[in-house]
């Protein structure tokens, strides 16, 4: 979403994005001319009139888990986009029964929330497991 | 799911559904608006929206709450 028509993006798939991403843009390019979105969440630069790039993660039930706003010159990670995702997935089917601690990613511990683990963090997790 | 809308010569745009957008005022009343401004916070409801766009080559109009809400992500 951006403060661009749907027609600037309409010629922006057609002429830039569909060659670097074969079949164009999979999802849809939504206009916010005014910003009046942008500004609910978070994104809309009053003084430059214009919205600031953002994901959002919104999961199944509508509700915000987490989102990400970076001034323009520094890109986000679309990798750690994804691990966000899968994090929250596995918290959601364990319906909180299990955490993915800092550096947690696909295959590494989880730990598991109750009386036991206050003041035991210590004794699962090690502050090397927050790197790769 | 998106409906189908024509690409007219009019900008049509979207904004959020079911609340009012901040007000907007002059230059001093934004700053005190500033302050107390409504933003998303993790762990809410994301604010519903509607906002026409383009997707696979028509023109569609989008709503937050009638996407078909799922992890798009499947490892």
């Amino acid at each position: 979403m951006s403060i661009d028509s749907m027609f600037v993006h309409k010629m922006w798939n057609d002429h830039e994005l569909s060659k670097m991403v074969d079949g164009g843009v999979p999802f849809a390019m939504l206009s916010d001319a005014g910003g009046r979105v942008g500004t609910v969440y978070g994104v809309y630069d009053e003084d430059a009139g214009v919205e600031t790039r953002g994901r959002f993660i919104i999961d199944p039930d509508g509700v915000v888990q987490g989102y990400e706003v970076l001034t323009p010159p520094v890109g986000r990670n679309v990798n750690e986009t994804l691990r966000q995702v899968q994090a929250f997935q596995l918290v959601r089917k364990s319906k909180g029964a299990e955490a993915t601690p800092s550096g947690w990613k696909p295959g590494k511990m989880t730990l598991k929330p109750g009386i036991n683990l206050v003041g035991n963090v210590w004794k699962e997790w090690k502050t090397d497991m927050a790197f790769d | 799911m998106a409906e189908e809308i024509k690409g007219g010569c009019a900008r049509p745009t979207g904004g959020p559904v079911g609340e009012e957008a901040p007000p907007r005022g002059t230059e001093e009343k934004q700053v005190t608006l500033q302050e107390g401004k409504k933003m998303i916070q993790v762990g809410k409801k994301a604010p519903d929206f509607t906002a026409p766009g383009f997707h696979k080559d028509i023109f569609v109009n989008v709503k937050l709450k009638c996407k078909n809400l799922e992890w798009k992500y499947c490892p």
